[in-house]
Order: C-alpha cells, then structure tokens, then sequence
C-alpha cells in the first residue's frame, strides 16, 4: 500500500490503473486473500485435532457441499448486482424438489418433466417478482419475501414431508462425479462461468450492472432499466430451481421444507457480500461469490471433521462474516491523495526542507490515518 | 436556409405554474449560444424539453427544419440533441468506456466487444483533444473536470447536430475551465450548435456569440455578444440594474483574533499558519485539489490536523472529529451541499434544526421559534418550513444550508464554494447574508473558484497550492495576483 502512495498523488491514467487494481481487481484478489487465510487458520486448527483437512475424502464432501449454494448464489448475485435482493430463494428450493420428484415419482420418463416443470415455476415465479420490482417499484426485499412467503403457504398446505421420487438417472446424476469434481458441481461450475459472461460480454449484462449502479444513469442512457431487473429475478429463480433439482438428485426425494432448513436465502447473500459485492448494486463479482461460497465451504468442512457442537458452527460462520467484511471495508476505504505521508511519500522537492524541521511525532500519522 | 435548432412557441407548465410561457429561439450549426435566467427562468426546463426528459405542453422544436417531438431521451439523441447534465450522468464503478457507450455497446458475435469499445471511446476523447484518461479508467478514479470531459465525450457520442450543456463550468477550477473552452471552440469549428447554460458572465463573453435571456418562463431578448455587455444582460436577467454586484463591506468594530493556526499540517497540507478575525472575511483561493477544501475540513474537525497548533477564541483548540468543531462554535458549510448538506427528502424545518437537535437538545425548540423569521431574513422563496427541500431551487437549498448553522450561532463559519450552481438574485442574497454575519462580528473563511467572488468579497485572500500557503493578499487583490500565486508562477509578495 504504501509503495504507491507517491503515484496515486499523481494524476491520470496511472492513478486510475492503481485504482482499478484496488478497486476492480483488488477486490475479488482481497476476498481469495481471506479464503487463503481462512484454510490456512482451518488446515492448523484441525491439525492441531490431530486430523488432516486434505484428505482426498474430505476434499470431495467439500466440492460436493458447495454445488447447491453455489447454484442459488449465482443467481442472488446477479440479483444483488442490478441493486435489488432475493429473499425467496430458500423457498424455490423447496418448491422444485418437491415439483421434480413429485413429477418423476421415481420413473425414468419422468426425469425431463419433473425438471421442466420445476424449474418453469421457479422461474416464472423470479420473473413474477421481478416485476414487482421493476414496475411497481416494490424494493427487491419486500417483493421477495411476499413473494417467498407465497410460496411457503402453498408449500405448507399441499405437502406434508418428504414427496415423490428422483428418477434412477437423476440420481446417478447426483452421485456420479468427473474425477474428484462431482458432477453437480461441475455443472454449478459451468453456470458460474455463464453468468460470468452473461455480466461481462453481453449488453443485458452491462446493463444490469448499470441499473444497480444507478438505475436513473441507465434510463437516460437509453437503457430500459426495468428489463435487468426482470432478467436478474428471473435468472434467480432459475438458479434456485436447479438448486431444487440437485437437492432431489442427492436426496432421492423432494422435500417442501429443505430450502428453509439449508437456510439459503440469508447463506446466499453472505456469500454475495463475502464475495465482495455492495449490497447496494453495481459492484460484485461472480468470482468473489464463489471465493465467499468457499469460504463457507472450508470454514464448515473443518468444523464437520472436528464434529463442532452445532450452535458453535453458527457463531463461527458469523464471526467469518463480520470479519470478512470488516476487512474489505478496510481495504475500499476512499482513495486518499497522500502528499505528506512521511514515512513513506516522498515529499516534493521544495518541501524537503520543511519536512526536515518537522517534529518526529509526525512519523505516527500514517498509521493513524 | 433552416437553423440547427429552431424552438418556436414553447410553453411548459407544472401544476398550472407556468415554467415556459411560448419561448422563441433559433441557434446556427457552429454557434455557440448563451442561456442565461434566473433559477426558475425557464432554462432547465428547456433544456429538458429538448433532451426528451419532458415533453412541451405547446410548441414546436425545428432541427434543421424538420419539426421533431422527444418522447424520450433517446429519440432527442437521435434527432441529433445531445445534453451534458449539471448533475453527472456517469457510473462511478464502471469504466470510461464503458460510461460513454452505456446502451449502444458495440457488439460482436452476440457478444459486447470490450476492444471495439475502448477504440471507440478513445476516438472520442481524442475528438475532443484530451488524451490523459484512459478508456479503461474507473470513473470514480477521475476528477471532477475528468468526468466532465468524459460526459461531454458521451454526449459527442451521439453524434449530435445541437449540444446543450448545463453549466459545464460548475464544478470546474479556472485553469480547468481553459480545457472546457478549447472543447466548447473545437466542437464549434466541427459545426455543432452549443446551447451554453451558465451563470458565469465572463465565460458567457468570451466564448458565446449570442446570447438569450429568460426570465420568468418568457423570452426577453436574444442579443449579439459583441453589441451588448455583462451589465446589460445582467439587468435584462434580474429586472434592475446591479450596479455594483458585490455589497460593500461591513466589517465589525471588534476585529480581535478569533482563530490562529500555527504550523499546521496533515496528510494533505503542511506549513499552515494563519489567523482569522472577527467580522472579517478570509477568501481561500488555489486549483482544486490545492489543498482549500482540506483546510476547512482540519479547522471543523473533519479531517484533523496531526501537526501543528490551533488556538480559538484564546484557548487550545484541538478537533479530532466534527462534533468538536461544532461545540466549539463553528459552522462548516460543505461544496457538497446535497451530498453532505442537507438530507433532500425532509422537510425545510427538519434540515435546519438537525445540528441544533443532535448537538444542543436543549435549545432546540428556542431554535424551531427563531426559524420562521430567519428563514425570511435569508429570503427563502418556500411554502413554508414543512415544504421538502428537493423542490427547492439551488439558491435557497444553500439559504437552507446557512439557516442550519446560523440557529447555532456559530462564531466561526466556514464555506466551501457558497455560491455553486446558484443563480446572481441568490448569490447576491448569499452575499449580502455573508456581510450581515460578519457586520454582527462572526468571522467567515470562504473557499471559492470564482475568482470574481473571493476578490470582490474577501477582506484578506490566502492562496493555496499543493497543501501549503502559497501566499497571502489584502483586501482587493488582482486576479492576476491570485493566479500567479495559485499557479505557482510568482513569489508570494
């Protein structure tokens, strides 16, 4: 930090790079940064256990619990990027788990319907909310939880426990894997990288990143700033669908209460903002919610080899929030023009003079500021 | 032969208030054509009419003879209306590329194609003669004149017959504005109309060759730059004539020291030493990023000093945060004045009695009967202390800003560019206010880029630049003093 404190004083291109790189780039690097430290606190605490948290087996338990938070984080970033918030996702979950095995009831013709009609609900319903967003200016927080509790009613009065049946081939789907990458998660991964190019190279992209930048920016731009929105909700619930259907493949079964109990809805956003995305819209990315979804997954993973009392695995996982973001703030903090920091910007040349009448105190204040 | 913009019959009303009463105005390909009003003249919803953002109630708009209608900002860029907005129009997370060709990325196989787009916007800037900011540059990474110049950039991206823009130089220091004008003069010499939208008489001069002024929602005269001069255009605007447009001053009899800094210095100034007087004004002068709002800022206890001593009043004085500097009796007035001045969605009332509430409970309700007639000492045009100050014109949102601090009888005020964006009846106001204040033995240190302003009203003017005192001048001074000294070109005197 400090060896660039004489360049960003400068102006133009220069400083704008420095500032991208601390800014754009930085932050994404800042969250594998945390996750780095977070397997190497986790790899000493549990061999201090006496275990080994890189065991091949361990290795696989941790890619295969990230494949279903993963798919429903892909879709709340995109949401928390156009500026709005997916509160309905948990319940999505448990509606296409128990839309698909309830449609396959077990049967190999069933697989394509069940998956079909889960996931045209899921994302119907998205796009129900998004709308709700985009026109008649609901903030993503209310439509969402409506629009989740919704769904929870209809989940509640229609289905009591577990429902249906995965097909054979959804659940060889659910438990094959391409040598140590589960399958699921395989395919979580090649989502990931979709919605990466859905952000980065496509207009919808840029526009939705536009929207939750400043949807007023947008519209003057000649963006329709309602259509991002839609698109993100949509996507959302599409996401969380196939979050439904993995669960069903990994189950054998649907159940309408999973979501709420894998607690997805508030795990996810904590993965946006772990990932370093604002919870106001327009800055995030799709790496740094993986980054966050990994974080989670080591931090739980060494828990689970330590077999932690349950209760103490909620408090750890909100310590890493706090911390995490704690740190982050830290490192966004404003770009400050340092002209005389003296312990290490060199002043301009007609100041040395002065600096060297300078009481010592002064060496302090970097670290103060 | 047809105008690039003709406007014939232009009315526009709000709630039966009439903003445009059938406006005339007709601009030539390359000219350069000065708007000037009042706030509430009618400028700003003109310029809005022809960038689609409202639609006319009655008359037409010509370009280049074809009557067009702007249902929506895009269809005004498409008829060849761009406008640069006073009030950016920017994303600060996004790149400048990115910014000037939001909603018309180009694309390739489907995808937006980012190297098309750098060129593009690097082609434009180059255009407009700029070539220090990068394309892949984060907004808000710029400057300020930097974000200007990449708005004007968008703008051009349109590929525009007619530019209006909207008071470009607003947030710019001098030496940016010679920038703006050799922008302003290229896109000219290209042919394309300027509609220029500005307060600034001397910009007005030196750069428009016609001018228009609006008054009231109706047109009062178009006139030829060469055939008219400032003192005119002046009275054509307000109604009188201002013979001298900065009141004279009131100085206080007791002009015993208030405020002494003595080798101050931070992160961002060093070597500042000064004092401030009783009932004196002190003008702060320099480029913008010299180091003017920073002093400010270490005085109210925003940013503190770490260096050096200050002494209020006879006594120690050492803020470490805001609240300090309040206590203490200073009132700092901030350049931002939406952003960290006034909480726009509340009420004219509850802005103004917020620092009294949060930092002297006590006196809050004395402060709440004290309002009303401040609030018209200060000759605020508003309903009434309940009306949200977002519906305020600039002009009285800053009477707002002084009326919140002036409940806490500060003995020490600081401003941070008083009068930006507001029109001369309430710079004016703001003027004669600053005299009253300090008439009644309250000091003001006020920073300011207009150096017509800081000359015409500082009873001593300090320089900055790079974070240090370049210089200091009695009551009076040339503008080419203060230049010299700002620009580092002379020895302090």
């Amino acid at each position: 930090m400090s060896g660039t404190a004489s360049e960003t004083g400068g102006r133009g291109t220069r400083s704008a790079a420095i500032a991208r790189l601390r800014g754009g780039l930085g932050s994404t690097a800042g969250v594998y940064l945390v996750l780095l430290g977070v397997i190497a606190v986790a790899a000493v605490v549990v061999a201090a256990a006496g275990r080994n948290l890189f065991t091949p087996g361990n290795l696989t338990v941790l890619m295969t619990s990230i494949a279903v938070l993963g798919f429903v984080a892909i879709g709340q970033t995109l949401v928390i990027l156009v500026g709005s918030l997916d509160l309905s996702v948990a319940y999505l979950v448990s509606l296409s788990s128990v839309l698909a095995a309830g449609t396959m009831a077990g049967a190999s013709g069933g697989t394509v319907p069940g998956i079909v009609t889960a996931l045209v609900a899921t994302v119907v319903i998205g796009a129900l909310t998004g709308c709700l967003v985009a026109y008649l200016r609901l903030s993503g927080f209310i439509a969402s939880l409506g629009v989740g509790l919704l769904v929870a009613g209809y989940l509640a009065s229609y289905y009591r426990g577990t429902t249906g049946k995965a097909s054979p081939e959804l659940a060889a789907f659910g438990s094959a894997s391409v040598g140590p990458l589960p399958v699921p998660t395989l395919l979580m991964l090649v989502c990931l990288v979709l919605a990466v190019i859905l952000v980065g190279r496509t207009r919808m992209g840029m526009h939705l990143l536009a929207v939750g930048g400043d949807a007023h920016v947008a519209r003057m731009s000649g963006v329709r700033a309602g259509t991002p929105v839609v698109v993100a909700h949509a996507l959302s619930g599409l996401c969380a669908g196939i979050a439904g259907v993995v669960i069903v493949a990994r189950l054998g079964v649907g159940s309408p209460t999973v979501g709420e109990q894998g607690g997805y809805d508030l795990l996810s956003i904590a993965a946006v903002v772990l990932g370093g995305a604002s919870l106001a819209g327009g800055r995030g990315s799709l790496w740094g919610t993986l980054g966050g979804i990994l974080i989670f997954a080591v931090v739980d993973s060494a828990m689970g080899i330590l077999q932690v009392n349950p209760f103490l695995k909620e408090v750890v996982r909100g310590v890493v929030i706090i911390a995490a973001v704690a740190l982050y703030a830290r490192r966004a903090a404003p770009l400050v023009r340092r002209r005389f920091t003296d312990a290490a910007g060199p002043a301009p040349a007609e100041a040395s003079a002065a600096a060297a009448a300078r009481p010592t105190a002064s060496v302090t204040e970097g670290a103060e500021r | 032969m047809s105008h690039a913009l003709e406007v014939r019959g232009l009315a526009k009303s709000f709630f039966g208030y009439p903003a445009l009463a059938g406006v005339d105005l007709r601009v030539e390909a390359g000219e350069v054509h000065a708007l000037v009003g009042e706030n509430g003249a009618g400028k700003s919803t003109l310029m809005k009419i022809l960038a689609g953002v409202q639609q006319a109630d009655a008359g037409t708009v010509l370009i280049d003879g074809e009557a067009r209608t702007f249902s929506h900002p895009q269809a005004a860029y498409a008829a060849g209306v761009s406008t640069v907005y006073q009030e950016f129009n920017l994303l600060p997370d996004r790149t400048v590329a990115e910014n000037i060709l939001l909603g018309r990325e180009p694309r390739r196989l489907g995808l937006v194609d980012r190297r098309a787009m750098r060129r593009r916007a690097a082609e434009l800037l180059a255009e407009i003669g700029v070539d220090g900011i990068s394309p892949n540059a984060l907004v808000r990474s710029l400057s300020v004149a930097e974000q200007q110049i990449v708005e004007i950039a968008k703008a051009l991206s349109y590929e525009p017959r007619i530019i209006s823009m909207d008071e470009p130089t607003a947030a710019l220091a001098e030496h940016e504005v010679e920038l703006l004008y050799a922008i302003v003069r290229r896109l000219s010499a290209r042919g394309v109309a300027v509609l220029y939208v500005s307060h600034r008489m001397r910009e007005i001069f030196e750069l428009c060759t016609k001018i228009t002024v609006l008054k009231d929602g109706a047109l009062v005269a178009t006139l030829d730059t060469a055939e008219t001069d400032e003192s005119e255009v002046v009275r054509l605007m307000v109604g009188r004539a201002l013979s001298a447009f900065f009141p004279d001053p009131a100085p206080g009899d007791d002009r015993s020291e208030l405020l002494s800094i003595d080798g101050g210095g931070n992160a961002q100034l060093d070597g500042i030493a000064l004092e401030v007087r009783r009932g004196e004004i002190l003008g702060i002068a320099g480029l913008q990023g010299s180091g003017r709002t920073e002093l400010l800022e270490a005085i109210a206890g925003v940013a503190p000093f770490t260096r050096g001593s200050m002494r209020l009043d006879g006594r120690s004085y050492r803020p470490r945060r805001p609240v300090h500097g309040i206590d203490a009796g200073i009132a700092y007035l901030t350049e931002d004045r939406k952003g960290s001045g006034l909480a726009l969605e509340q009420s004219i009332e509850d802005n103004a009695l917020a620092v009294v509430r949060s930092s002297a409970p006590r006196r809050a309700r004395a402060a709440a009967r004290g309002l009303t007639p401040l609030l018209s000492e200060l000759d605020v045009s508003a309903r009434g202390p309940e009306q949200i100050v977002r519906y305020l014109s600039g002009g009285n949102q800053q009477k707002v800003v002084l009326a919140k601090w002036l409940l806490l009888d500060p003995g020490l005020i600081l401003l941070d560019e008083p009068t930006r964006g507001i029109d001369v009846g309430a710079k004016r106001a703001v003027y004669e206010v600053m005299r009253r204040l300090t008439a009644a033995g309250h000091a003001i240190v006020m920073v300011s880029s207009e150096l017509p302003e800081v000359i015409g009203m500082s009873d001593r003017v300090v320089v900055m630049r790079d974070g240090r005192i370049a210089g200091a001048l009695d009551r009076g001074p040339s503008e080419e003093q203060v230049a010299a000294l700002a620009a580092g070109t002379a020895v302090a005197a």
